[in-house]
């Protein structure tokens, strides 16, 4: 069995694209490391990810690891469930993290703890990884805590 | 090293309109300015969620033949449509089913939500002034009970692309998907939930007034709104949209034809369609992220009609949520966002004497979710001075569309003396 998730199980999963655009991505969080792409080119973070650097217009882009932490950007709390899994849940806190350590890319998760917490824009946060091993095939979700200040 | 820096590809053109319109190089101004003018609209009833007696396609039919009725055209004279958001009723059907002698015009703005509703009056118009077609109908159809609904997860349990981002952290539905960018925008310049509040019980007002209007006779209270049930902070349950059953259309026609018909012509001012740098990168990504997707867009409209935002008297701006409409308010121009709590307080959002009349005919919260549509018609309205809660003597209306997708748009109407 895998550790508790956030959300309840049923869920929609994630799927790599078919043209493998964001595979290594995927593979990165199964392995507990966060990875964004950056220009070989011009040496510019870029995310979400794409074929070709925002920048320089090069087709050659690499996948590195980054640091996983970040700032709240934003969020927000959701109460109405959409969701057939969500149902009788109640609500829960969506993030958006800006990362300081790759050109300031940012990445969305779930803030976990107390639903019902207080979120301050600012705030530093960590990345947890929160695998899903009996789905088929397994894959890793990227969640947030907060850290010290 | 930014892409204009590398000299093998050449020069960057970035082609901004100035007050009289942008140039060709051989001088011809271009600009739609008064060439083409909407002379007809038509709507059917309009359904709450799932009650339309009717086929999808039977409403988009009724709609078109009553926007015909209403100009005094003949149905068989349409020889174009413009439509936006996947509508499902294919104009070759349509034209099948009208018996149209031929038809020369068939498009579809890209883009999902309501964001291509003055874009597809602006392409109409584009194909009127072009030559392409002499009379385009411009149409939306909704009848979500009989297909997939806009609030709710889309079947299947697995995603992948943009969706893999968000999906599995429940980050799905269109209100999901913009409450970080409002949340973002009043932490930003310090607006509060009552801003949003004006909005919402502006376009309750209006629909008390307003026979068509779905909420018509289901006033909103302040107290009302402040006990209603969070969809999604900073969203409370009337900051968000209905959804809707039925279908709008309107007929475009050249200005020189436009004056012998029998309604007062409505002539398109400027319209203006697109979005920010990068305003689809994937996982909220966009540079500028806490927008209506219309900062680049509105310089435009505004350049395009010689226009600008003291010039306008009535707005109809889409309530997808009230949030779009406060940030596409500041990006048109018309206060800073500093001056959101001061600016939207229900008395100067109403009409007949606010200082900007808002979505006088309640809108997509409490007319019709007609997919933005009915804005326009409104927008007609008001310049006919036709409308349930007229601004006395509105010569130039607004229509903002669709805000935080992308590509979004928004269009200026004026009555004749406005060309």
């Amino acid at each position: 069995m895998s550790a508790p998730t956030y959300l309840p199980a049923g869920m929609p999963r994630p799927q790599p694209e078919p043209d493998g655009l964001d595979a290594p991505y995927w593979e990165g969080t199964r392995a507990g490391l966060l990875r964004v792409q950056r220009c070989r080119g011009c040496r510019g973070f870029q995310w979400g990810p794409e074929w070709i650097c925002h920048r320089c217009l090069a087709f050659d882009l690499e996948w590195i690891e980054v640091p996983p932490r970040g700032r709240i950007y934003s969020w927000e709390r959701a109460w109405h469930p959409v969701h057939p899994a969500l149902r009788e849940h109640g609500p829960y806190i969506v993030v958006l993290v800006e990362l300081p350590d790759a050109g300031g890319v940012r990445m969305l998760g779930n803030l976990l703890g107390d639903p019902t917490q207080d979120v301050p824009i600012g705030a530093p946060v960590e990345a947890a990884f929160e695998p899903h091993d009996e789905a088929t095939p397994p894959f890793t979700l990227v969640q947030w805590r907060r850290t010290a200040l | 090293m930014e892409y204009g820096d590398r000299a093998e590809y050449g020069t960057v053109f970035h082609t901004r309109n100035g007050g009289d319109g942008a140039e060709t190089v051989t001088g011809e101004a271009r600009s739609i300015r008064g060439r083409v003018a909407v002379v007809g609209v038509g709507e059917t009833t309009y359904y709450k969620h799932g009650r339309a007696p009717e086929s999808e396609f039977t409403l988009a039919l009724r709609a078109i033949l009553r926007a015909c009725e209403d100009a005094g055209i003949d149905p068989r004279a349409v020889d174009g449509f413009a439509s936006y958001s996947n509508d499902r009723n294919d104009p070759s059907r349509l034209a099948a089913a009208l018996g149209l002698p031929e038809l020369r015009f068939s498009n579809m703005q890209w883009g999902g939500g309501g964001g291509g509703g003055s874009a597809a009056v602006g392409n109409a118009a584009a194909a009127v002034a072009a030559g392409y077609a002499d009379c385009v109908v411009v149409f939306r159809a909704l009848a979500q009970g009989q297909f997939q609904r806009f609030g709710a997860a889309p079947p299947g349990g697995a995603v992948s692309g943009e969706a893999a981002l968000t999906f599995p952290y429940g980050l799905i539905s269109p209100a999901q998907r913009f409450a970080m960018r409002v949340m973002r925008f009043m932490h930003d310049h310090g607006v509060r939930q009552e801003a949003q509040r004006a909005i919402a019980l502006a376009s309750y007002h209006h629909a008390q007034s307003n026979p068509r209007a779905v909420m018509h006779g289901r006033p909103l209270t302040p107290e009302a709104y402040d006990a209603s049930r969070w969809i999604v902070e900073p969203f409370r349950l009337f900051d968000c949209c209905m959804e809707n059953d039925g279908a709008a259309a309107l007929v475009l026609v050249a200005a020189d034809r436009a004056r012998d018909l029998r309604r007062p012509p409505a002539y398109l001012l400027g319209v203006a369609q697109g979005s920010e740098h990068r305003n689809a990168a994937r996982g909220h990504n966009a540079p500028t992220y806490a927008t209506s997707s219309f900062t680049t867009v509105a310089p435009h409209l505004w350049d395009m009609a010689g226009l600008g935002p003291k010039d306008v008297n009535v707005v109809q701006s889409y309530e997808n949520f009230t949030g779009g409409v406060l940030m596409s308010l500041v990006e048109h121009g018309f206060f800073a966002p500093e001056e959101a709590n001061d600016f939207l307080q229900v008395e100067n959002l109403i009409a007949p004497a606010g200082r900007l009349p808002l979505n006088t005919s309640g809108g997509n919260l409490a007319e019709c979710y007609m997919h933005g549509l009915e804005l326009q018609i409104e927008a007609v309205r008001q310049l006919r001075g036709e409308s349930t809660n007229q601004v006395p003597g509105a010569r130039v209306g607004l229509v903002i569309s669709g805000p935080m997708v992308t590509p979004v748009s928004s269009m200026l109407l004026g009555t004749g003396d406005t060309r």
